[in-house]
C-alpha cells in the first residue's frame, strides 16, 4: 500500500521503538504533525523553545540508552535548533533530529522560512540528509538511526521536505543497513590490548582517566571491575562522573580546571595513564607543554581514532568499543596479579595529597553553593539524577555531588551551552518517570531556556530547580576577580525577576531560601511535601564564593590555585 | 611536509563541502584540490595537496576517515607515485614573441591549443614544480591568463586505490 511521506516518518519512528519525540510544529512539518494526531505510539512533546527540544531529547539520551529525537520545522526552527545539536555533537549524544524544509522545487529560491539545513548544521552533525525523493526516506530513517547509536555516536540530522512529505511511495523498512563508506570499528586489536596489560602489570604510579565514553559505552560496570581488580586510583573527566563510583575509596575525583588537588597531581606525576573514553582536552590536562614534561606511559582505548594522540602522544593505543576492550583486559591480568601489591608507596603519597583536602570551603552567615550541593546530595540520598547549567554551580555540582552511577549527571561539557539546565531535566524525567530530577543552575543560565517551566507545567514534571542565586554572572566574574583586576564587565545581573511569583505564575511552586539553616529543611520539604510539583528553589548565595581549585587556562596541571591559597 | 592525500568518496551532492569544511573548519590547509567522478559513477575521486607535521597529516587523515561520505583515504606521498598537474595558459604572441612563444612551449613540451594573430594559448602538463618553471621562464608581462587543475596523483605500480 501507498503511504506519505509523513505517515513514513511516524512508521519508522515505530519501528525504531521511538517513545518520545521532542518538537515544535511549523508550516514545513504540517503533514508530520497530522500523522502524529492519527496516532499515539509515539508521543510528541511540545516545548517552548526548538533549542529546548533538541536539549531534552539530548538528556533523554544521555540518562538512558535510547537515542533522543527532536523534529522541528524550517528556517527558523531548524537555526534555533543548532545549539542543541552542536552540545550534543560536542558530547558525542546520539540523536536524530528531522527538520522541516520548504518543497523541493522552492528550495534555493529564498522561500519563506528557508534555510541551508544541510549547510548550516554541517559541522556540528556526525553526519546529515537531504531527502530528494520519497522513496529514500524510509531508508535514509534507517541510516540515521544506524549512524547516530554506531562507533562515536552523535547527532544525525534529516531534512525533509514539505512535499517529500506529501509524495506516497510503498513503506518498507530496512531491518539493517550496508554503508560501504561507514564501518565503525568494534573489537580492539589484541596484540595492542596485550601490550597495554603487560604495562598495567608493571607500572609504579599508574591512574586510570575516564572520560564521557565511558558512560556513553555503558562500560561503568567493566571499569569498575577492571579498576578493583588492578586497584589503582581512578580519576573521572566531568563527562566521565559516574563511570567509577565518586564513594569508592580508589577514585581521587575530578581532575582538570577545578578538579581535586590529588587527582590532578596523580595524572601528572602517574608513570601510566590508562586513558578510557576521554580526550585529554585543554580543561584536562590544562597545557600539554606543561603536561609532557613529565616521563610517562599512556595507553589510550576510545572508539574514534581520531581521539588518539590528537593532544599527547600515546605510546600505546586501542581502537575499539570500550567495555568490549576492557573485557578482554580483564582475561589477560595474569591470574598471580596482585592488586596493591607493588602501589603502597603511590596510595601513601595520593593519601598526602588528599590529605591538603582541596574541597574545603569557609562557611559565612549567607549560604555557600557548595553547601546547598551537599545537602541537596544527603537529602536525595545521592539518588537523584542531576542536571546543570553551565558556570560556579555546575563546578560546584560535579564537585560536591558525588555519582556512584553512570547516566545520573547531565550537562554540558564540551560545548558548555548556558540554558541547557531546565530542558535537560525534562528531557530525564521523559527517560525515566520515577526519579527525583534536579536542576542545578544559576539565575544567569535559568534565564536562557526560562520559557520551559511552561512545557514542565504542561506535562507535569516535578522538577527541583536549585537555582544558585548570586546575582552574578559567577564564573565570569571569578575570572574578572582573578585576571581581570577586578574590573566586573557586564558580569552583573540586575533586574532579576522575582523567581518565586514567576514560578507561580507557571503553577509552580517557589520558594526563596535565604539562611544557611534553612537549605535543609527547605530542600526536604521540595523532595517529600512538594514531591510531585516542580518547585523553583531560589537559593540566595554568598555572591564572594569562587570555585576551587583552579587551573588557570593555560597553566599546568600542578600549577593549582587553592582555596587555603588565598 | 607537502602531501598528496587522494580520497575515493561517495558521488553525493555536499561530500564535497564537508571535505572542504573540515579542512577550514580544523585549520588545515589546502594547496590543491581536485575531483571527478571516477569509473564508477557512484564514487569521486579527490586530490588534496595539504602540508603540515607528521601529527597534523595524522589527524587529517583521521578526520577524513570519520567523515560518513569518505570511503578511503591514502597518502600518496608516503610511498612511490606519480603526480600531474594540467595547466591552459595565454600569452602575448605578436612580433618576434611570437616566434619565442612557439620555442619555450616546445622546449617544455607544451602544445599550443589556440592560436589567435595576437595570442596563444598553451596546454603544459607536469608536476606542479615544471608548471612553476615554466610561468618562471616567460617574461611575466606576456602571460595574459593562467589557469591549473591542481595535482592528480596515483601510486606507482601495485598501490591501487579503489573500493
Amino acid at each position: 500500500m501507498m503511504i506519505t511521506g509523513a505517515e513514513i516518518v511516524i512508521r519508522c519512528l515505530q519501528e525504531e521503538k521511538v517513545e518520545h519525540v521532542f518538537g515544535y510544529p511549523g508550516g514545513s512539518v504540517l503533514h508530520i504533525y497530522d500523522e502524529f494526531f492519527k496516532q499515539d505510539q509515539v508521543k510528541h512533546i511540545l516545548v517552548r523553545h526548538e533549542q529546548a527540544a533538541v536539549h531534552a531529547a539530548d538528556a533523554y539520551s544521555r540518562s538512558s540508552q535510547k537515542v533522543g529525537v527532536a523534529l522541528v520545522t524550517s528556517g527558523p526552527g531548524v537555526t534555533n535548533a543548532v545549539t542543541g545539536i552542536a552540545t550534543a555533537y560536542s558530547d558525542s549524544v546520539p540523536l536524530v533530529v528531522l527538520c522541516g524544509q520548504v518543497p523541493t522545487h522552492y528550495i534555493g529560491q529564498d522561500a519563506f522560512q528557508e534555510c541551508d539545513t544541510v549547510g548550516i548544521t554541517r559541522p556540528c552533525v556526525k553526519h546529515n540528509f537531504l531527502v530528494k525523493d520519497v522513496k529514500d526516506l524510509a531508508v535514509t530513517l534507517k541510516k540515521a538511526f544506524h549512524i547516530a547509536t554506531t562507533g562515536r555516536p552523535g547527532p544525525v540530522v534529516v531534512d525533509i521536505p514539505k512535499d517529500i512529505t506529501a509524495n506516497k511511495c510503498e513503506f518498507d523498512y530496512p531491518k539493517a543497513v550496508q554503508m560501504r563508506s561507514y564501518n565503525p570499528v568494534v573489537k580492539g586489536h589484541l596484540g595492542q590490548i596485550k601490550k597495554a596489560v603487560q604495562l598495567l602489570q608493571e607500572a609504579k604510579r599508574p591512574i586510570i582517566y575516564t572520560g564521557g565514553g565511558v558512560i556513553l559505552s555503558d562500560a561503568a560496570e567493566k571499569l569498575t571491575q577492571l579498576a578493583r581488580r588492578l586497584g589503582f586510583p581512578v580519576t573521572n573527566t566531568l563527562m566521565g562522573l559516574g563511570g567509577y563510583p565518586a564513594t569508592d575509596r580508589q577514585n581521587v575525583g575530578m581532575l582538570g580546571m577545578h578538579g581535586t588537588y590529588e587527582a590532578n597531581m596523580s595524572m601528572h606525576y602517574a608513570d601510566l595513564i590508562l586513558a578510557i573514553g576521554a580526550r585529554f582536552d585543554d580543561r584536562v590536562i590544562g597545557n600539554p607543554e606543561h603536561f609532557g614534561e613529565e616521563q610517562r606511559k599512556i595507553i589510550h582505548i576510545d572508539i574514534d581514532p581520531s581521539s588518539i594522540s590528537k593532544r599527547v602522544k600515546v605510546d600505546v593505543p586501542i581502537v575499539g568499543n570500550v567495555p568490549d576492550v576492557l573485557d578482554e583486559m580483564l582475561k589477560l591480568l595474569d591470574e598471580g596479579f596482585k592488586a596493591d601489591a607493588g602501589l603502597a608507596d603511590w596510595w601513601k603519597q595520593i593519601d598526602d595529597w588528599r590529605g591538603r583536602d582541596s574541597l574545603r570551603y569557609k562557611q559565612s552567615d549567607l549560604i555557600m553553593p557548595q553547601f546547598v550541593v551537599e545537602k541537596l546530595y544527603e537529602v536525595t540520598g545521592g539518588e537523584a539524577f542531576i542536571t546543570s547549567d553551565v558556570g560556579q554551580h555546575q563546578m560546584f555540582a560535579a564537585q560536591y555531588y558525588k555519582f556512584d552511577k553512570p547516566r545520573r549527571w547531565i550537562n554540558s561539557g564540551g560545548l558548555g551551552t548556558m540554558g541547557v539546565g531546565l530542558p535537560y531535566a525534562m528531557g530525564v524525567r521523559f527517560a525515566n518517570p520515577e526519579a527525583p530530577v534536579a536542576c542545578i543552575t544559576g539565575e544567569g543560565s535559568i534565564q536562557m531556556c526560562i520559557q520551559e517551566m511552561s512545557t514542565c507545567k504542561q506535562f507535569e514534571l516535578p522538577v527541583k530547580i536549585i537555582n544558585l542565586n548570586n546575582g552574578m554572572l559567577g564564573m565570569v566574574r571569578q575570572w574578572q576577580e582573578m585576571f581581570y583586576s577586578k574590573r566586573y564587565s557586564q558580569s552583573y545581573v540586575t533586574s532579576l525577576p522575582d523567581f518565586v511569583k514567576l514560578a507561580e505564575s507557571y503553577g509552580h511552586v517557589g520558594m526563596k531560601i535565604e539562611k544557611p539553616e534553612d537549605v535543609e529543611p527547605a530542600l526536604r520539604k521540595a523532595f517529600t511535601e512538594y514531591k510531585d510539583r516542580l518547585v523553583f528553589m531560589d537559593f540566595i548565595i554568598d555572591p564572594t564564593a569562587n570555585v576551587f581549585p583552579m587551573v588557570a587556562a593555560g597553566k599546568g596541571l600542578t600549577e593549582m590555585i587553592l582555596a587555603e591559597d588565598l | 611536509m607537502r602531501h598528496i592525500i587522494s580520497i575515493l568518496l561517495e558521488n553525493e551532492a555536499g561530500a564535497l563541502s564537508r571535505v572542504a569544511g573540515l579542512f577550514s573548519a580544523r585549520g588545515y590547509n589546502i594547496e590543491t584540490l581536485t575531483v571527478a567522478p571516477t569509473e564508477d559513477a557512484s564514487l569521486s575521486r579527490m586530490t588534496i595537496v595539504t602540508r603540515g607535521s607528521d601529527e597534523v597529516l595524522e589527524q587529517i587523515t583521521k578526520q577524513l576517515n570519520k567523515l560518513v561520505d569518505v570511503v578511503k583515504v591514502v597518502d600518496l606521498s608516503e610511498a612511490a607515485h606519480v603526480e600531474r598537474e594540467l595547466m591552459l595558459i595565454k600569452v602575448r604572441a605578436t612580433g618576434k614573441d611570437r616566434e619565442e612563444m612557439k620555442r619555450m612551449a616546445d622546449i617544455f613540451r607544451g602544445r599550443i591549443i589556440d592560436v589567435t594573430e595576437s595570442t596563444y594559448v598553451i596546454e603544459l602538463t607536469g608536476t606542479s614544480a615544471k608548471l612553476d618553471s615554466f610561468i618562471n621562464a616567460l617574461d611575466a608581462g606576456l602571460i595574459l591568463e593562467t589557469v591549473r587543475t591542481g595535482v592528480s596523483g596515483i601510486g606507482r605500480g601495485d598501490r591501487i586505490l579503489k573500493v
